[in-house]
């Protein structure tokens, strides 16, 4: 918000004709950052940061298609960002300016390397998984003290939901993320292209349907932390920061996330300079500054989700490198699987598959 | 040449808001879509003249409009919008129009203050206001704490995201429009003719039915665009207040266009709608000018 005001001084000033700073626009998921660091980017670089927010890769693909986005960052998940590097979106990093990419680790950049070849456009952000957050008294209340709070069995199986229906449960309203969730639970490749295979989570959602009453991939977080609802399929870092926020509100909430023991979507959030930003020279200097090791604990200490910088570790609070929802173990990790983009023609097979299932139509 | 301005004047916004845009969308609803940079191959290529255009005109296809009838998905989208935009209206109606007769009926000195007060919500964000229903809507929201805490009911209702919770979003939102053009046609009616109805024997609600209803018709069919022809294509409210089973036609436009990467079929489905809306007008405006020359 404060960076808001101060780009519209700033645009302000420009029009009184005042000489105004140099402006770096910065578009990243929305609940992303710890903001004291959005005000220490000014402070260290004199640039002025503009900084917006999305809650969906679609929404973002669209503006980088689009183009003249004038956005000098975005931060598409590897699978879009692989498709957006196809489509001509962004240009390679001058790593010459990114002196601190030494701190990156290479467990997780030798997995982006699958969507960005060489990580010649873009670096790794935060990455996490895509699992179950729970209200664990409600859901313990309704299905007993051995619920399955850590299998997909609790919001797959229909028993289970049609006795959490009333409590509330949302699921994300992100295909290319639920569909191969649904897959692996029932043991197909949870990253197949095949339409007859994708066909079958229909199946697994029709079953469920009545029971869940939105899908929508942000407002979860409030939901879960207020108490409003009890089951949530979300973001790891995103259901922690409801756990954080019921905590702050010691409203009596406990907030728990599980990766799924039956395997769990693993996913990468990238860094990426688009081909037409307008401060690219702001922008190498924004992706150093995120790369720091303190300013990167710093923004996962804040919002809960593991990064890609091994520097940063010594740095991370112990209830982040010390919990496994964000840094799993090696052998949960093994757990975990990815995913490759859809082309066009498969796109449009999830993506009608998903009105489908959200509207039955 | 002032005259010629004054004609010209809406012609201009006609060609500049309307027609320029809806050539736009058109062409892309014609061209193919691409991995690329803006995301569809233009099939009008115009920078090679007329041999650019004949090449456009052999290449021709509906294909994208073909794609529309070829799965129910859109027509039920269109028909849902259709029938929440036609309730809402008839909704809004219902509840404008007493507001906007009390207001004409009001004393003259409240009448200001009665037009400020509904006004005054456009003084806050649109969004803002869509998202406050949210808060007094959910399940531990203001309306079930209040009825809870009044014993009226035992366990919360469920509003939000139901398509009730949009019904609600788009009558509030779009009162206003409802209001104004109500409360501009019932000002100027002039209460003589109602005495006279009174006069021959007509009692007040028969006046109201045969007097005041139909001097009124204008403001009302004023106000029924108003409010019909966006709640068709209303996007923002559903995808808050509602769930996932509201279908409707802005919804199926946004998907085609964020999650399929399609332009082209997401402007066929803004070119179908388009249609959908100026047929109803045209064959309205028409009905008016002919009944206009009868009267004549």
């Amino acid at each position: 918000m404060k960076n808001r005001f101060l780009a519209a001084t700033a645009g302000l000033a420009l029009i009184a004709g005042a000489a105004a700073a140099e402006e770096v626009r910065v578009y990243n998921w929305s609940d992303y950052i710890d903001e004291d660091l959005l005000a220490k980017f000014e402070e260290e670089t004199g640039l002025d940061l503009v900084y917006d927010v999305f809650d969906s890769n679609e929404v973002l693909e669209t503006k980088m298609l689009a183009g003249g986005s004038g956005y000098d960052v975005v931060v598409p998940t590897g699978t879009f960002l692989q498709r957006q590097i196809a489509a001509g979106a962004f240009q390679k990093l001058d790593k010459s300016k990114l002196p601190n990419i030494a701190n990156m680790w290479d467990v997780i950049s030798s997995r982006t390397a699958k969507y960005d070849p060489g990580n010649e456009y873009a670096i790794n952000y935060m990455w996490g998984t895509t699992g179950i957050g729970v209200n664990v008294g409600k859901v313990q209340e309704v299905l007993g003290e051995d619920a399955p709070l850590d299998s997909w069995d609790l919001v797959f199986k229909p028993e289970n939901m049609e006795k959490l229906a009333d409590c509330g449960v949302h699921f994300l309203d992100a295909p290319t993320e639920m569909i191969p969730a649904a897959l692996n639970y029932i043991g197909e490749d949870p990253d197949s292209h095949d339409p007859d295979v994708i066909a079958k989570a229909e199946g697994v959602f029709m079953a469920i349907r009545p029971y869940i009453q939105k899908f929508h991939s942000s407002e979860y977080i409030n939901a879960l932390a207020n108490g409003d609802i009890c089951v949530a399929v979300g973001w790891s870092g995103d259901v922690l920061q409801a756990r954080d926020r019921a905590a702050e509100a010691d409203n009596g909430v406990e907030i728990a996330y599980n990766a799924p023991n039956e395997g769990a979507q693993m996913w990468f959030d990238m860094m990426a300079i688009p081909v037409d930003a307008p401060n690219p020279d702001g922008a190498h200097k924004f992706l150093n500054f995120i790369m720091d090791a303190q300013n990167m604990a710093a923004a996962s200490n804040y919002v809960y989700y593991a990064n890609g910088n091994l520097a940063s570790q010594e740095y991370l609070e112990e209830d982040v490198i010390g919990d496994p929802a964000i840094y799993p173990s090696p052998a949960a990790l093994e757990n975990l699987f990815t995913t490759t983009p859809y082309d066009a023609k498969v796109q449009r097979v999830v993506t009608r598959l998903w009105t489908k299932i959200k509207s039955g139509t | 040449m002032r005259r010629f301005f004054l004609i010209s004047a809406p012609y201009i916004w006609l060609l500049a808001l309307f027609l320029v845009p809806f050539v736009i969308v058109l062409k892309i609803s014609l061209s193919d879509t691409a991995l690329a940079i803006p995301p569809y191959n233009p099939t009008l290529d115009l920078t090679q003249g007329w041999a650019g255009f004949k090449d456009f005109l052999s290449k021709l296809d509906f294909e994208n409009f073909v794609w529309l009838t070829q799965d129910d998905l859109y027509w039920k989208a269109y028909l849902s919008s259709l029938k929440i935009a036609a309730l809402s209206t008839v909704l809004t109606l219902m509840v404008g129009y007493p507001i906007a007769y009390g207001m004409a009926q009001a004393p003259d000195e409240w009448r200001p203050t009665l037009m400020m007060l509904v006004i005054l919500p456009f003084w806050t964000s649109f969004l803002i206001r869509v998202y406050s229903w949210m808060g007094i809507l959910g399940n531990e929201g203001l309306l079930n704490q209040l009825l809870l805490w009044l014993g009226v009911i035992s366990e919360p209702l469920h509003i939000m995201n139901t398509p009730t919770a949009v019904y609600i979003g788009i009558v509030y939102t779009y009162l206003p429009f409802m209001i104004l053009p109500i409360y501009a046609a019932l000002e100027k009616l002039d209460s003589s003719l109602l005495e006279a109805a009174e006069d021959l024997g007509c009692s007040r609600l028969s006046a109201f039915w045969l007097v005041t209803i139909p001097l009124s018709k204008n403001g009302i069919i004023a106000g029924c665009f108003l409010v019909f022809i966006p709640a068709l294509g209303e996007f923002v409210i559903p995808s808050l207040l509602g769930g996932s089973g509201t279908l409707m036609i802005g919804k199926v436009l946004w998907e085609e266009f964020f999650s399929n990467r399609d332009w082209p079929v997401a402007s066929a489905v803004a070119v179908v709608l388009l249609l959908i809306l100026i047929i109803p007008i045209i064959l309205f405006q028409r009905n008016e000018q002919k009944a206009r020359e009868a009267d004549q």
